[in-house]
């Protein structure tokens, strides 16, 4: 399996670490904490750990940690607009439930 | 599904927990609120797709209010109850607002600050600036999914102390925290990533709508210091609106004109200036209230004749602000065009004209204050890392803690920028001391009791040690957000007591002052009160090392020495409560001399015995 982007959330990417004008690529993670056990988290990256998987999508390295792979692994991330906002949005093949708010997750 | 944003590395916030901050410019003639997402600032649309949403409000007859461009549209149908360029009037009186024969308003003259007559009451501009704060914030908040942690609002160097306070007071009433109010040149250089740039002088040059500023800036170590502003309060794009006006009503040969045809024929005026950006011809063409019809051509050589005066308006006072700061114009590395007036070809010739040099103008000069003031925003409420904290203030009263004696010892003193970390090392008063009492404090006076209390807390756990040999290292840190946290450290076993205060908060700007001012007139009583005091601490400490040295070594003295000791310790004390600091320093001297001899007999003694017993190869000497 692999973490995919989509191509608008990797053109979406691109453009945010170009404005940063530093970064190698995109972290994906959770984090054990909540209303519904896990939360995802989404972060630049400036170096990789030594532990880290890392995947190439649309030409951006997508990099995560052994640990939470396990629970997005096939997630598919996404760039939508919502109304007046606008942002990524996992779509991950692992989840059982979601809080209401859809920022935590239980698998 | 939540959208997410992405986060420095290491910065993810828990869910339900991001911090969401938003710059605000709250412009004379447009307010626009920008905010960082995945670490880009952008400026947020209403639904309509407008980015800019004009500051004027409409008081309508059923008691509601609309603002942006519903309300400008109301400017000619309902001058009276349309308020435009409210910025003008915060925290001012009627007597400081020149000219108002010119506006279509009713000015009521209150106290303080003048207040304008509605169909809706008297409103002071605070509310009416409120009204435009509060569409924005709903804006902010339906883009970002959630409640806003807090804004950073832009507002003009040269504003004053009220002006400020009446910014922050519209804020609060619209129910926003301010972050903090951030200079608008400061914003509009942070915009472009002028902080991160070489160091250098660089010109804010903005010329907005009502308002003319030109701030002159030196970067240094990624900080902005402000070296001159100049500029003037009632010089904006609106003025060459009016010039443009004034050309109508002559051309058209119009008798004088209602309120409502004035507004019409200024909008009329506007759209011509706009349009003439990037075309060579306007064509202005109405039906006034009055019957009479207006259809003319404005050319832009013709606008450039009518407006050269105010370009010249605006190139006096940065020649000043120049000479102010004491540069030429080759020492300027970058010129920053701020405000939408600046669209004007003519404006941007006559600017790179006078610097010898293009200005900077790929960023929209209308979003340029608001994407800054959300980088900004974005770091004060801490989506950064530390190291990318900017720095943009100063400390109104300095900082210190209460020493022995009730003495002021000041550890960041006022006008440090903020952020800021001091550390100052303090020792022990006595023998065996083990816990040791700090007391936070802020003013310019000498006694304590004088100064304002900010926090007390305790560091115990100090290892017994003799007097003096402690190294008790207390630091004072002060976050952006003015946010003091103190923390006592003892060096030697590193045990450590910390504190958070929160030093603005329940001083006013008055109270500020008052106590400025009583700084001022008590520095001379201060200083004497802090001689007496010092001196008092001196003695003690004297009487407290004396003591403990005769109930250690008392035998080495002689019945009638100890007496004359005890003598000169028995005047020392009397004279504590009594005498003057001169006094007390004699007496502390002659108990010095007093004890001499017994502190070399002491010293003999001690050595003796550390030698007693060791062959002298053995000695390290």
């Amino acid at each position: 399996m692999a973490i995919t982007l989509t191509e608008t959330a990797a053109r979406r990417v691109e453009k945010f670490l170009a404005n940063r004008g530093k970064g190698i690529g995109l972290r994906l993670g959770v984090k054990t904490t909540g209303c519904s056990g896990m939360a995802y988290t989404l972060e630049f990256v400036d170096e990789t750990k030594p532990e880290d998987i890392v995947f190439e999508s649309r030409g951006i390295n997508v990099i995560i940690d052994p640990k939470s792979l396990v629970y997005i692994d096939g997630t598919e991330l996404d760039f939508a607009k919502e109304g007046l906002n606008e942002g990524f949005k996992f779509n991950n093949p692992n989840v059982k439930d979601e809080c209401g708010c859809g920022e935590s997750f239980t698998v | 599904m939540a959208l997410l944003q992405i986060a420095e590395p290491g910065m993810s916030a828990a869910p339900h927990q991001h911090k969401l901050a938003v710059g605000i410019d709250l412009g004379t003639t447009n307010s626009l609120v920008a905010t960082v997402r995945s670490g880009m600032s952008t400026v947020l649309h209403d639904e309509e797709g407008h980015a800019l949403l004009p500051s004027v409000v409409h008081y309508l007859p059923d008691g509601s209010v609309e603002v942006g461009y519903t309300a400008q549209a109301q400017q000619s149908q309902d001058p009276h109850n349309t308020i435009v360029s409210v910025k003008r009037f915060m925290g001012r009186g009627l007597k400081d607002v020149g000219d108002t024969a010119q506006l279509p308003y009713q000015f009521v003259d209150t106290p303080g600050m003048l207040q304008i007559q509605t169909r809706a009451g008297q409103k002071s501009p605070v509310e009416v600036s409120a009204e435009i704060l509060k569409v924005l914030k709903q804006r902010a908040e339906k883009a970002l999914g959630g409640e806003l942690t807090g804004a950073v609002i832009t507002v003009p160097a040269y504003f004053d102390d009220a002006q400020r306070q009446a910014t922050k007071d519209a804020a609060r009433l619209a129910g926003l925290t301010v972050l903090r109010l951030l200079n608008e040149p400061t914003a509009a250089a942070v915009a472009y990533g002028l902080d991160n740039a070489s160091e250098g002088v660089y010109v804010i040059y903005d010329l907005g709508g009502g308002t003319f500023d030109v701030s002159i800036l030196r970067l240094s170590k990624g900080v902005f210091e402000v070296l001159a502003t100049n500029g003037d309060s009632a010089l904006g794009g609106d003025d060459f609106d009016r010039r443009i006006f004034c050309w109508i009503l002559e051309q058209a040969k119009l008798p004088p004109i209602n309120p409502e045809d004035t507004r019409l024929l200024l909008t009329k005026s506007r759209e011509a200036k706009e349009w003439l950006s990037d075309h060579t011809e306007a064509r202005i063409t109405s039906i006034l209230k009055s019957g009479d019809l207006v259809d003319l051509t404005l050319t832009s050589a013709k606008l450039k004749e009518l407006t050269q005066h105010l370009i010249t308006k605006t190139l006096n006072p940065t020649r000043k602000a120049l000479r102010d700061a004491g540069l030429a114009v080759e020492d300027v590395k970058g010129i920053v065009m701020v405000g939408g007036a600046t669209r004007m070809p003519q404006v941007r010739h006559a600017v790179a004209e006078f610097f010898e040099q293009d200005p900077l103008t790929n960023l929209d000069p209308d979003k340029v204050v608001a994407l800054g003031a959300a980088i900004q925003a974005n770091v004060l409420a801490g989506n950064r890392s530390e190291n990318d904290l900017l720095l943009l203030d100063v400390i109104p009263l300095s900082l210190g803690l209460e020493t022995m004696g009730g003495l002021t010892e000041r550890v960041i003193p006022r006008n440090s920028t903020l952020p800021i970390a001091r550390a100052q090392d303090f020792t022990t008063f006595k023998d065996g001391q083990t816990a040791m009492s700090i007391h936070v404090v802020q003013g310019e006076r000498e006694l304590v009791s004088d100064c304002r209390s900010l926090a007390r807390f305790e560091l115990r756990g100090i290892p017994s040690m003799a007097a003096g040999a402690a190294r008790i290292r207390v630091t004072f840190q002060v976050d952006a957000d003015g946010l003091l946290s103190v923390t006592a450290r003892e060096q030697t076993s590193g045990v450590e007591s910390h504190i958070t205060v929160k030093p603005s908060y329940g001083l006013s700007e008055d109270e500020i002052a008052d106590m400025l001012q009583s700084s001022f007139n008590a520095a001379d009583s201060d200083k004497q009160a802090r001689a007496l005091q010092e001196a008092r601490v001196d003695a003690e400490r004297l009487l407290e090392a004396i003591a403990a040295a005769l109930s250690q070594d008392g035998d080495l003295l002689a019945e009638a020495e100890r007496k004359q000791i005890e003598t000169s310790m028995e005047q020392l004390r009397n004279l504590m409560n009594s005498g003057n600091s001169h006094e007390i320093h004699d007496a502390v001297e002659a108990l010095n001399h007093a004890t001499e001899e017994f502190a070399a007999r002491r010293m003999d003694t001690s050595v003796r015995k550390a030698l007693a017993g060791q062959k002298l190869n053995t000695l390290e000497l």
